[in-house]
């Protein structure tokens, strides 16, 4: 149990006022996870203000998505969080199918269950590498990177790219899986549940691990709930709140599986919610590899869906005039959206992720806003913060496991 | 001229004298193979890269065989390698960085994002690092494989391997 220190905030003009100590954390910061800024009062070691300054990696992604069309925008998904695309892909393209009305067969929905478990995997045991990394675990790191090696090496299988995997498409997914597929996966899932058992070798009773995660960063459920928490920061509180039991979409009502949660709602707890998880991915993707023989021969991608060549490009016979400025190739847009507005969120391995996309009717969206859990879940460290040594924060920011390129987008 | 004569080459620029434990070779020579060995690299993830910069370094494709350790602090550092898309609020920071490290100091742009970019045309990215930087080699790619960061590495090793004169009071 690390000791809370009392801290009494003097304000100014008190006579025992003085200046506060100010440390800057970041963004050039290995403990960081990117670019997050902390703007730091310091009290001797314990840290009486703490002050997320964010916005080091807005790209303008919901912007950019506005001038291309919904095929084209759902590949800067991706890129919104880079540990686990294939859950952002998927999160898109339902908001999407749900605008359209579309229906996807069923083997596209096992397939797209699968994928997102896996992206759940990887993203799970680059928290564990990273976090431990932080925390003073050397080693878990190194293993951790082998297994992540192995998922992103199936991944290059199915789709050809290793982290911006773009694999579901509206209305499906882009290739089915071939038979050496599945059987690398069923080596996966055989072999994966002692991998597990490794890890947790490593650093379940580690004297130093339970020095420097119990009983650091508590929230209590009701807090944790207005703090809006989602994913496994609020498992790990004990609220037993998952996307894909609460509103199943995809295969995950056709799928067994269980809902871990914490007591304490400490970063231990937290860990524990996690590696609860990856068993319980691991369990979702055997399932569905089950139930695969069953949907042979059926197409990956629904009738309706949109075509996915890009707009045809018209030859311009003349340049303009000016060379210098250039001219826009403008193709015909067939408007296949209907105009309308939407909201759908999946359980994304951080936690709640939301796409509310709204149609004006033509081939490109009007507006699409994403519902990022990091965003959310970065505004909640100045709480669990508090009281805490410097050395804590990093336990913080690793427990929570923000991404910042989905925070600011 | 009695260097030739006298000695043996027995490497591509050193010389040895026949029957003695006396070598002959070029500062530049021996001060940038001693380089090329030790490149350490400053972590600094900022986007999607960084997590193929972290693969690299870990266990399946071994950055330390070829002497590429992460470092944490930048003046420890030779190598800045610009992982990620740069905007126009974490420019500055990039650049303070790479003024921060000690020369001789080299810069590698990995990713699009960081050579052109990339998709991100927008008014919040800075259209490729080498606007504030001099970039010493480009990786294209979104993100690029493990292999291609380590073939980016090979690649500045060579550069490294044909500097002249890049030593003591240069500037």
């Amino acid at each position: 149990m690390a000791p809370k220190v009392e801290i009494v905030q003097r304000q100014f003009g008190h006579p025992e006022w003085e200046e506060p100590f100010v440390v800057n954390m970041g963004p050039q910061h290995p403990s960081t996870h990117g670019v997050l800024r902390l703007y730091l009062e310091l009290d001797g070691e314990s840290v009486v203000r703490c002050d997320p300054r964010i916005g080091y990696l807005h790209r303008g992604l919901e912007k950019l998505s506005e001038n291309l069309t919904y095929t084209q925008a759902m590949v800067l998904t991706d890129r919104l969080d880079y540990i686990s695309s294939a859950a952002n892909n998927v999160g898109y393209c339902l908001a999407v199918e749900k605008l359209m009305g579309l229906e996807v067969p069923r083997r596209a929905r096992l397939l797209r269950t699968i994928v997102c478990e896996m992206a759940r995997i990887s993203s799970h045991l680059l928290w564990l590498a990273t976090h431990a990394l932080d925390i003073g675990a050397m080693t878990v790191f190194l293993y951790c990177f082998r297994d992540r090696e192995w998922l992103l090496d199936i991944y290059e299988k199915i789709c050809g790219a290793r982290l911006t995997v773009s694999y579901a498409r509206v209305g499906g997914v882009r290739l089915d899986f071939t038979q050496e597929i599945v059987d690398e996966l069923y080596r996966f899932t055989e072999e994966f549940p002692g991998r597990i058992t490794d890890y947790e070798t490593l650093i379940d009773i580690n004297r130093i691990w339970l020095k420097r995660t119990k009983g650091i960063a508590v929230v209590p459920p009701e807090k944790a709930l207005n703090m809006g928490l989602t994913g496994p920061s609020l498992r790990g509180s004990g609220i037993p709140y998952d996307v894909r039991k609460f509103k199943p979409y995809d295969a995950y009502d056709e799928v067994e599986f269980e809902v871990p949660v914490g007591k304490n709602g400490d970063t231990y707890d937290r860990y524990r919610v996690r590696m609860e998880e990856l068993r319980q991915a691991n369990r979702i993707i055997r399932q569905c590899l089950d139930k695969l023989p069953e949907t042979e021969g059926e197409p990956v991608i629904a009738e309706g869906a949109p075509d996915l060549l890009m707009p045809e490009k018209k030859k311009v016979p003349e340049a303009a005039p000016h060379p210098k400025r250039g001219f826009l190739i403008k193709g015909a847009e067939v408007p296949v959206v209907p105009p309308g507005e939407v909201y759908v969120s999946i359980e994304a391995p951080k936690g709640e992720l939301g796409y509310y996309i709204v149609s004006d009717g033509s081939g490109k969206p009007w507006r699409v806003r994403v519902r990022a859990p990091s965003f959310v879940h970065i505004s909640a460290i100045p709480e669990m913060i508090k009281g805490h040594m410097v050395a804590d924060i990093i336990a913080v920011i690793g427990t929570l496991d923000v991404v910042l390129g989905e925070c600011d987008r | 001229m009695g260097i030739e004569k006298d000695t043996v080459e027995v490497a591509p620029g050193v010389r040895q004298i026949p029957d003695t434990p006396v070598f002959i070779s070029p500062v530049d020579y021996l001060i940038n193979w001693a380089r090329t060995g030790s490149l350490w690299p400053i972590t600094f993830g900022l986007a999607c890269c960084a997590i193929e910069m972290m693969a690299t370094g870990a266990s399946h494709h071994d950055l330390d065989r070829f002497g590429i350790i992460f470092r944490a602090s930048p003046r420890q550092a030779d190598v800045l390698i610009v992982a990620g898309t740069v905007t126009k609020k974490m420019a500055p920071i990039v650049r303070r960085v790479y003024d921060q490290m000690p020369e001789p100091r080299y810069v590698i742009a990995m990713g699009s994002c960081a050579c052109t970019g990339g998709v991100f045309r927008t008014y919040s990215v800075v259209q490729g690092c080498d606007e504030f930087l001099p970039v010493d080699i480009y990786i294209p790619g979104c993100p690029p494989r493990p292999e291609a960061l380590m073939y980016g590495l090979r690649r500045l090793q060579e550069k490294i391997r044909r500097e002249v004169g890049r030593w003591g009071s240069w500037r």
